[in-house]
């Protein structure tokens, strides 16, 4: 069965196209780019046709950070569940984090997980597997099978690498097999017992703060390492100006550093805290907005190489309670597009640019296919309207939890169908 | 006559004629307690609950003579020996006390907008007797009251906080009502222990004692919680008492008639000097006694004033 998406403006920064153009599907790749003039037309009988006159055709989105809870925690995220948000949200690939329970740092687990993802809805699921055993920080894991087993990069996630050495070691190990290290940078001393950013809000509020500096450490010494190494880091969820400089520095010595940032932390600053919001406690948590313009800066000009949402998922039971007792985290699968949309309307980023760092840029990252409409590339399509505007229902995202600092916003960007492999996973 | 709102949650939000209002209502409450019968009806078949998160001899039996000298009935729900233990959330076990239908819930709690998140959850009121490092608006307004006994005023004083603030509520709350009252506040003490931008709370931030203390009106000391040492804010008591201890020899900076306030319970020898503590200039058991009379004046209004006056 053949698909064409008919009528769309097509966004391709890996090929460099921002035109109105069809494109046709076949078997499940990317057959043809028609230019809508073209009197060339695929014989109409077998063509399922989609519509997207005044819809962008796009690249898949790719979230290279995101929790499903399986195995361990399925009452709040299944791979199932996770994957049919990811789908809505116009996701057509992710990669989920190893702090399952059991900790994904052996075979098993990363096989369990992409058996589980094959019953799904089709949305390509990546495992990232620990770094260390039981991301405790103290022993490599067996990287090399972790990789056969098809994980596709190696992360501690909300761990720090404590012990220098280990992580050095890790870099070390990690780069014979080509597998990039995600690393939450946060020097835990710095930020122990800390609730939200330390500032103004934190001394209002009388909650321990976590300032930059337990960030930016270690970022420093992370980037150190890989320039010592030689080996490929990613740091997760960047939230400070000072990260940002940091990046930019070792980036401009060829350090092999890329970087994420999430839509929270581009929209929100440490002032939504006020109340005690436990939907707006998250680590690193929400900055000022000195740190929000720097990050937001740092990702259109490229020192930010993509954007995740690090989509994690809790229970009211973990939510609904005293700040300092409540989870870190927010979901965000189904709202980033939206919000990141938001920005490109304040004309912070332009669409070419998302479109890069939200499909284009992770998947060149974590080394997947996908991110392109290049002819014969895997059919990873979504086509929404940019100027629609639906508005968020925290209870009626397709997420099994709500936790959501953007219940009841207006946001742009109504996803019309989400395609992985051909097929259409999500139609709105 | 009363306060127009449902709770009682800190001092952050309130005005300076509800202020004025709970320190006139207290007054006309304080000579109930040199009474032969100290009890009057005016809170008679309104329910109080006590419910304390954290041990607190002191607020908890503050709000209780001031309940019952009311004529409130009042019960005391102390989370060590609750179904807390058994692993029941806050906001469970606050929905079932809001079940037995109470007209007002004292709260305390170690976790800083506790007291808030309840208020949005139960449709009684809320008062927010201490939480965590944020707030502990009624032990403010009994300062406030004892200063304005004292001096008469506080609009136009100078007023020293020595201590803690970064964990201090009472620090937080006394610097929301001071300011707002026309007070000039200065925060004191080791660096570890001031709070990131706390000037922009509208305070002046000393290290230095002597020269926090120069010319101020009135000196309240914080205690320094004994618990909190090992996260190591201070090297050692012994530096902490002898480099921001008040004592007679240090005191001397101030000016003459210089009141002396502490929240209690106090540190002798740490952070006040017993000569200190025991002297004309400190009210630190007047406190006590106009903490009664504030509470009181809080149950009073929040209620609504006098609910079945025409039963006497």
């Amino acid at each position: 069965m053949k698909l064409l998406i008919k009528g769309g403006r097509v966004i391709d920064p890996a090929q460099g196209i921002d035109k109105p153009l069809d494109v046709l599907i076949e078997k499940g790749r990317i057959a043809s780019l028609i230019q809508p003039a073209s009197r060339v037309r695929p014989a109409m009988d077998k063509v399922k046709t989609i519509d997207a006159t005044g819809c962008i055709v796009a690249p898949g989105l790719i979230d290279m950070h995101v929790h499903f809870r399986e195995p361990g925690f399925e009452h709040k995220e299944t791979i199932e569940s996770g994957c049919a948000a990811a789908a809505a949200g116009g996701f057509t690939s992710v990669c989920c984090m190893a702090n399952t329970n059991p900790v994904n740092d052996n075979q098993a687990i990363t096989l369990m997980i992409i058996a589980q993802a094959q019953k799904a809805n089709g949305v390509r699921v990546y495992p990232i597997a620990a770094a260390t055993v039981g991301q405790n920080g103290e022993a490599a894991t067996e990287i090399g099978e972790l990789k056969t087993a098809g994980a596709v990069a190696l992360s501690d996630d909300g761990n720090e690498i404590r012990n220098s050495q280990v992580a050095r070691l890790v870099l070390e190990y990690a780069s014979m097999f080509d597998m990039p290290v995600i690393l939450h940078c946060e020097d835990m001393y710095l930020s122990q017992g800390g609730q939200v950013n330390e500032g103004f809000v934190s001394t209002e509020l009388g909650l321990p703060g976590i300032p930059n500096a337990a960030e930016e450490s270690m970022v420093a010494r992370n980037l150190i390492l890989a320039e010592m190494t030689g080996a490929p880091i990613h740091i997760a969820h960047v939230s400070t100006a000072g990260s940002v400089d940091l990046i930019r520095w070792a980036k401009a010595r060829d350090v092999r550093v890329t970087a994420e940032a999430t839509p929270h932390h581009l929209t929100l600053t440490e002032k939504a805290v006020r109340g005690y919001n436990t939907q707006c406690k998250m680590s690193p948590p929400l900055r000022s907005e000195q740190d929000r313009i720097a990050v937001l800066t740092g990702l259109a000009d490229g020192t930010i190489d993509a954007v995740a949402t690090d989509h994690a998922p809790h229970d009211d039971r973990l939510k609904i309670v005293e700040f300092d007792k409540a989870a870190n985290g927010v979901i965000g699968l189904e709202t980033a597009l939206g919000l990141m949309l938001r920005l490109v309307r304040q004309g912070q980023l332009d669409l070419p640019t998302l479109i890069q760092r939200m499909s284009t840029a992770p998947a060149r990252i974590m080394g997947l296919p996908g991110g392109s409409l290049a002819v014969d590339q895997p059919a990873d399509v979504v086509v929404f309207d940019p100027e629609q505007e639906w508005t968020v229902d925290a209870m009626c995202l397709r997420s099994r939890s709500h936790n959501t600092p953007f219940d009841g916003w207006s946001l742009p960007g109504v996803i019309k169908a989400t395609i992985v492999n051909g097929r259409i996973v999500h139609s709105g | 006559m009363r306060l127009n709102r449902k709770d009682l949650l800190g001092l952050e939000d309130i005005a300076v004629d509800e202020i004025k209002l709970i320190l006139d209502t207290a007054d006309s409450f304080k000579e109930f307690g040199s009474r032969i019968i100290k009890k009057v009806p005016a809170l008679r078949g309104k329910t109080v609950v006590n419910l304390f998160y954290e041990p607190s001899t002191r607020t908890r039996t503050s709000f209780e003579i001031a309940g019952k000298r009311l004529s409130a009935d009042v019960v005391n729900f102390s989370a060590s020996q609750s179904s807390v233990g058994k692993g029941e959330t806050l906001i469970d076990t606050m929905k079932n006390i809001e079940a037995m239908q109470p007209d007002l819930i004292v709260v305390r709690h170690g976790s800083a907008g506790a007291p808030h998140m309840l208020a949005r959850m139960v449709e009684c009121g809320v008062i927010n007797a201490g939480d965590g490092a944020h707030e502990h608006p009624s032990q403010a307004l009994l300062d406030m009251l004892m200063i304005r006994d004292v001096k008469g005023r506080i609009n136009g004083l100078t007023v020293a906080i020595i201590g803690d603030i970064s964990h201090s509520r009472v620090a937080r709350s006394n610097i929301y009502g001071l300011t707002r009252m026309g007070a000039r506040v200065r925060v004191c003490g080791p660096k570890t222990m001031i709070p990131a931008q706390i000037e922009r709370m509208g305070v002046e931030v000393f290290h230095d004692v002597r020269k926090a203390i120069s010319g101020v009106d009135v000196i309240m000391m914080l205690r320094i919680q004994l618990e909190r040492q090992a996260g190591a804010l201070l090297p050692s008591l012994r530096e902490y008492a002898r480099h921001f201890g008040l004592t007679p020899e240090i005191i001397k900076a101030a000016k003459p008639d210089a009141t002396i306030l502490h929240p209690g319970p106090i540190n002798r020898g740490v952070e006040i000097s017993s000569e200190v503590a025991d002297c004309q200039r400190s009210m630190i058991l007047n406190q006590v006694t106009n903490g009664v009379a504030v509470r009181m004046a809080l149950l009073y209004l929040l209620t609504g004033g006098a609910g079945d006056e025409t039963a006497d």
